[in-house]
């Protein structure tokens, strides 16, 4: 039994060590190339449905019945929000697990495309009732509006993937725990491992929701308690934000380092990051309802503080990146106080378009602060302000860092090279996309501010001249829109060129080092168990008290009703 | 282990959150300026039966003072088209009958969500005269972006 183990032991060091020198193996290059196929198919398809809701704001096309602006919005919203974000996250994630783990165990492998089917599959069943307009519910799917039954049954079986996904990796991290006692997780999968708990406990909530609405909407039951499935919606709606933001973080400490030829920021601060982002995030979930009745104002203020608090660990993270600029530069001779920035790769799309990720993130995490704060919500809930603010959030910071992952991604898993050309290509797609996103963000920013409200198709308001005088400003989204469109295009042309057709050769998989002269960092930060309870705990005092007021005294329920 | 720099910006950082913190504990709590929160439940399927939404409407309840009890209904405000003069403070009073709407009045602050099962309260005071847009800002459906009205500040 003994030599068995120790065999097995010694097959696995062997396997690490073939993985570093020989890159990715077959089977798991295979896994994350059909997640990033799947994700890139979604931004082409929801960018696409993203400018046709450009145009039709901008009053300069009419959506036809059959495929009208509800259907549209709820299919981008479901394209992008669910598809691109979990499909690269997770074929991004189990690349660097099996980077840095030596490869996925068989078992996990298997759980993983289990998970792949079963969100296809849900998102199928999801889409069927959205092309028949009997779910043109929004990404939302507030009660008591209701889809068909198909479209829940097919958010289960999203879920039920994505949870395939979650405990694949924590099997696949415990695995390598085992075998390497004493050691820490490597960065890259401790980043994992906090994305995968966040998944996981992030979409209980929407998990029971969806279960409550079932009977619901099939008709078994009769009424909804619109508040709980409202409260338990956006425990998981912003926690889902805050994955992919984490996400992409974990690509600007861990990978861009090395690609400006730099080192990790410290490994402490860096993990610490992870773990406060994982324990404060899903209680972020409730500045959605600041103007929601049936939640007392204490209650709500309780709840800016928890939602301001996630903006310190984002701010430690600003110092840190700025930091490793910084000292990166002035190793290769960079000068002067702010002079130094003409050393750093700009010509590198790895590079550039992460880099504008981050500088994004700049007007963006403080449009979300300001948002979050009890009346400055008030005056931009539901508005345009907030549709500019998560195309700011999401398409700028979170999705150009992924198109920044892809340049060096997907040739290492197709065992091909970025050519110079392609990295042009690159630098001019980061460059229109930047354009483009900024002219749409910041006109969404501006109208909403005049109180344009999201989520609307094309309206004069009978001719009222208030709402006569927002056109002007969302004349921009048709302009920002049709660049965002010409960026997807050649992005979703770069990443199957790469894939597919680049010329063969090793990509290396960037991860970046600590400092030589680095303190070890201290053990307790892998007491995952620990931080899953503190988060628990954060969770338990934010939505305890609220749900069990909306449960016990709650009103009559609500019948379902479909209003489109 | 921590920068110098480093000190300096987290203690700002934390500053920043902890003086957002103040300002809005003192303009929720002193000031009474926090969001809309209602607690009053209310049977969604029976709006009309119950008081005050048996009788929406717009009543004067003091000298420049107003209270309007409204429902949201897909795709309309009852009352529609209310008329006000300039200098009036006008108390909201707002449920909805079916799904979950959105009361929002473009140049003010008055935005609330309105869900069915709760009565909602908000309160402006209309200065300056002219046409405002009432309009609802959560989608509800085929007309959501008809969903509209008027406040008219003579």
């Amino acid at each position: 039994m003994e030599t068995i183990i120790r065999n097995s032991g010694k097959t696995q060091v062997f396997r690490e060590k073939a993985n570093k020198v020989m890159g990715i193996s077959l089977e798991d290059a295979r896994l994350t190339k059909s997640y990033l196929s799947v994700a890139f198919l979604a931004i082409l398809l929801g960018g696409m449905l993203g400018l046709l809701q450009g145009l039709n704001r901008a009053g300069m096309l009419e959506l036809p019945v059959w495929l009208n602006y509800y259907q549209v919005l709820t299919a981008h919203g479901l394209l992008l929000v669910v598809v691109l974000s979990a499909f690269f996250t997770i074929g991004y994630f189990y690349a660097g697990l099996s980077h840095t783990l030596g490869g996925l165990l068989p078992k996990v492998r298997k759980m993983a495309w289990i998970g792949f089917w079963m969100k296809i599959f849900g998102f199928v069943l999801a889409v069927i009732p959205i092309l028949m307009n009997e779910a043109s519910v929004m990404y939302t799917f507030y009660p008591p509006m209701a889809a068909s039954p198909i479209f829940y049954i097919g958010l289960v079986f999203i879920v039920l993937g994505v949870w395939m996904c979650a405990f694949g990796a924590f099997i696949n991290v415990a695995s390598w725990r085992k075998r390497n006692p004493g050691q820490h997780i490597p960065i890259l999968s401790f980043f994992a491992t906090g994305v995968f708990v966040l998944l996981f406990f992030g979409s209980l909530p929407v998990a029971i929701e969806v279960f409550t609405i079932i009977p619901w909407a099939f008709g078994w039951v009769e009424t909804i308690n619109v508040m709980v499935a409202r409260t338990l919606f956006w425990a998981f709606g912003h926690t889902l934000v805050n994955i992919w933001y984490l996400t992409a973080v974990s690509a600007w400490y861990v990978i861009v380092p090395k690609i400006i030829g730099g080192r990790r920021w410290s490994d402490l601060l860096t993990r610490i990051v992870v773990i406060a982002l994982v324990m404060m995030n899903i209680t972020g979930g409730f500045h959605h309802q600041i103007i929601d009745p049936g939640i007392s104002e204490p209650v709500k203020y309780m709840h800016v503080f928890m939602s301001l608090a996630i903006g310190f660990p984002s701010l430690m993270t600003a110092y840190a990146m700025f930091a490793v600029f910084e000292r990166t530069a002035r190793k290769k001779g960079g000068r002067g106080l702010v002079g130094w920035y003409k050393k750093l790769p700009w010509g590198d799309v790895r590079f550039l378009a992460p880099f504008i990720a981050m500088a994004a993130f700049i007007p963006a995490g403080a449009g979300g602060i300001v948002q979050s704060t009890n009346q400055l919500n008030q005056v931009v809930h539901n508005t345009m302000w907030i549709v500019g603010h998560f195309h700011l959030t999401l398409g700028m910071s979170v999705v150009m860092t992924f198109f920044g992952i892809s340049y060096w991604l997907v040739p290492y898993v197709s065992k091909r090279v970025l050519t110079p050309q392609i990295n042009k290509l690159g630098v001019i797609q980061t460059i229109i996309w930047t354009i483009g996103m900024v002219i749409m963000s910041g006109a969404m920013h501006w109208v909403g501010l005049l109180g344009s409200p999201r989520r609307t198709s094309y309206s004069t308001y009978f001719d009222n001249a208030t709402a006569l005088s927002w056109d002007p400003y969302l004349f921009f989204l048709a302009i920002g829109g049709t660049l965002l469109m010409i960026g997807v295009l050649i992005q979703v042309y770069a990443v199957f060129y790469l894939m597919f057709f680049a010329p063969k050769g090793n990509t290396e998989f960037p991860v970046a080092e600590v400092e030589e002269d680095a303190a070890p960092t201290p053990r307790w930060t892998e007491r995952w168990g620990l931080w899953i309870v503190c988060m628990l705990v954060l969770v338990g005092m934010a939505y305890v008290i609220p749900l069990v007021d909306f449960i016990v005294n709650a009103p009559p329920g609500s019948p379902p009703y479909k209003t489109w | 282990m921590m920068h110098r720099s480093e000190k300096i910006w987290l203690t700002l950082s934390f500053g920043m959150i902890i003086g957002f913190m103040l300002i809005t504990g003192y303009q929720t709590f002193a000031l009474e300026m926090g969001p809309p929160s209602h607690g009053e439940r209310i049977d969604p399927q029976k709006v009309d039966e119950t008081a005050p939404f048996d009788q929406p409407g717009i009543k004067q309840i003091g000298e420049n003072e107003y209270e309007v009890v409204m429902t949201l209904q897909v795709f309309s405000f009852t009352p529609s088209e209310i008329e006000v003069p300039a200098g009036s403070t006008v108390h909201f009073t707002l449920t909805s009958k079916d799904v979950v709407h959105g009361f929002q009045v473009a140049d003010t602050n008055l935005n609330a969500m309105v869900v069915p099962g709760y009565v909602q309260k908000i309160t402006q005071k209309f200065d300056k005269p002219g046409e405002y847009l009432v309009l609802c800002n959560e989608y509800c459906g085929a007309g959501h972006q008809m969903m509209s009205t008027t406040i008219t500040v003579k």
